[in-house]
């Protein structure tokens, strides 16, 4: 128990800090995983098939290729990247993302295929009749999609938001592989310097499950809030 | 672009798809195995052995499986009893503790699909066995587990393609896997965006054949209406 003692002696305040930095990351990345379905849903449903396939290929990618793989592009390519956009504009130093970023925009790519997933799926099983009636009533696409649809959808996407909630909640354990102290890093230093590998990552399994129960918790709420009416 | 690097890195990235391979079907196998055990554990009317089943599940499908592997691989080698007994030898290499990791980690999953899928099957169907004079073990063997199996085809395609993206934490136990190469690769040469379109698109090829596995083994088993 002294091993998680607060303060010097122990690792408790660092896992604790390393537990907010697990859901400071799990969140950033949920939310750009949503701006990435909000570009992608439309293209996925468009009627034009370039557009079409541009959505499929992200989706299909994403979901294909281990999160591993897509954490190690970000990772070695992410800097290079952003040097060469800014050596366009006339910047030749040296430029570090902070792994905070890297990570986040990672996790929340692969978070944002998922999202996709879902959103198509609520948005197909809207009844015809709301879209037709809405063009009747001569509302504007841009209107219809947010005072009609995205009301109507986010009720039928919750239950398998919170999958995928779940999904990026536990890939946030592989940023760890960049260095980011988040849970599974700090129980890796702590694992390393007290030699006591078993009780940290049994600890830092603990943690996750705490997580994940409190999120189920929370989301079962929500899913009530949202269905009041049904 | 570089095209030569791509071309020759390809054979290495073919080289380490084998054990990429081997860790899938090897986890998968077993992890099917412990899937069905623990449905039908989850299926049992005694609410100790119900619960117990479903605490498996829970662990495993609640925590990541890099921490589960890290358990395995790093923890229990800490304890000095099991040092001593013949399980170490299985223990201590990290192929094993892989396979170990992914397989527990696939039957918590598999166990759910299953479950669900035998908790599908229509009372009737049972109910005509019986008033046929079917024993209850023929019952389950030859009707209610061909039915799950058919049942639970879509999910557990599913799960194949997971556990195939999930066989890539191998890479952090030492174990030189198609994203363990494709890494080495990428931090000698630098060059990440060549590397992850070849190895990527070797995963993708895995997932392809997979799905139209899956799809063909639907179709054939599909129940003629």
């Amino acid at each position: 128990m002294e091993l998680l003692a607060f303060g010097k002696t122990g690792w408790g305040d660092e896992l604790f800090y390393a537990t907010l930095m697990t859901i400071a990351v799990s969140v950033t990345a949920m939310f750009i995983g949503f701006f990435f379905a909000l570009i992608f849903t439309p293209l996925k449903l468009s009627k034009f098939k370039s557009l079409n396939l541009i959505g499929n290929f992200y989706t299909t990618v994403i979901r294909g290729v281990p999160e591993l793989l897509v954490i190690y592009l970000f990772f070695f390519g992410g800097s290079g990247a952003i040097m060469y956009v800014a050596s366009i504009f006339g910047y030749f130093e040296y430029i570090e993302i902070n792994a905070f970023i890297t990570g986040s925009m990672a996790i929340g790519i692969i978070s944002g295929a998922y999202s996709t997933e879902v959103f198509r799926g609520a948005i197909q099983s809207i009844d015809k009749g709301q879209f037709e009636a809405a063009k009747v009533l001569g509302i504007n696409k841009f209107t219809q999609f947010y005072k009609i649809i995205l009301p109507q959808m986010l009720r039928l996407a919750i239950p398998n938001l919170s999958n995928v909630w779940q999904i990026t909640l536990k890939d946030t354990s592989l940023i760890s592989v960049t260095g980011l102290v988040e849970i599974m890093r700090q129980s890796y230093i702590a694992a390393g310097s007290t030699r006591d590998p078993l009780f940290f990552y049994c600890f830092a399994a603990i943690l996750y499950l705490m997580l994940t129960y409190i999120s189920m918790k929370i989301i079962n709420r929500l899913e009530i809030k949202y269905s009041r009416g049904y | 672009m570089d095209f030569d690097l791509m071309i020759t890195s390809l054979p290495k990235l073919l080289g380490a798809t084998v054990v990429t391979l081997k860790l899938l079907s090897a986890s998968l196998f077993f992890g099917l195995m412990i899937g069905l055990l623990f449905a039908i554990l989850r299926l049992n009317k005694n609410i100790i052995i119900n619960k117990f089943a479903y605490g498996y599940s829970y662990l495993f499908r609640g925590t990541p499986l890099l921490v589960q592997i890290f358990i395995i691989y790093f923890g229990l080698g800490q304890i000095e009893y099991l040092r001593s007994t013949f399980l170490w030898v299985v223990l201590k290499e990290p192929y094993w503790c892989a396979i170990i990791a992914f397989t527990l980690n696939t039957g918590a999953y598999t166990s759910e699909i299953l479950r669900s899928a035998f908790q599908t099957i229509k009372p009737g169907i049972i109910e005509a066995g019986k008033s046929l004079g079917i024993p209850n073990k023929i019952i389950f063997y030859k009707i209610q587990i061909p039915i799950a199996i058919r049942q639970s085809l879509p999910a557990y395609g599913n799960e194949i393609i997971l556990m195939m993206k999930g066989t890539s934490l191998a890479s952090t136990v030492t174990l030189m896997d198609l994203t363990g190469v494709a890494k080495y690769i990428i931090s000698t040469t630098f060059k990440p965006i060549e590397v992850f379109i070849v190895a990527g698109g070797i995963y993708l090829f895995m997932t392809f054949i997979i799905h139209n596995f899956i799809k063909y083994l639907e179709k054939k088993y599909s129940f003629s209406q």
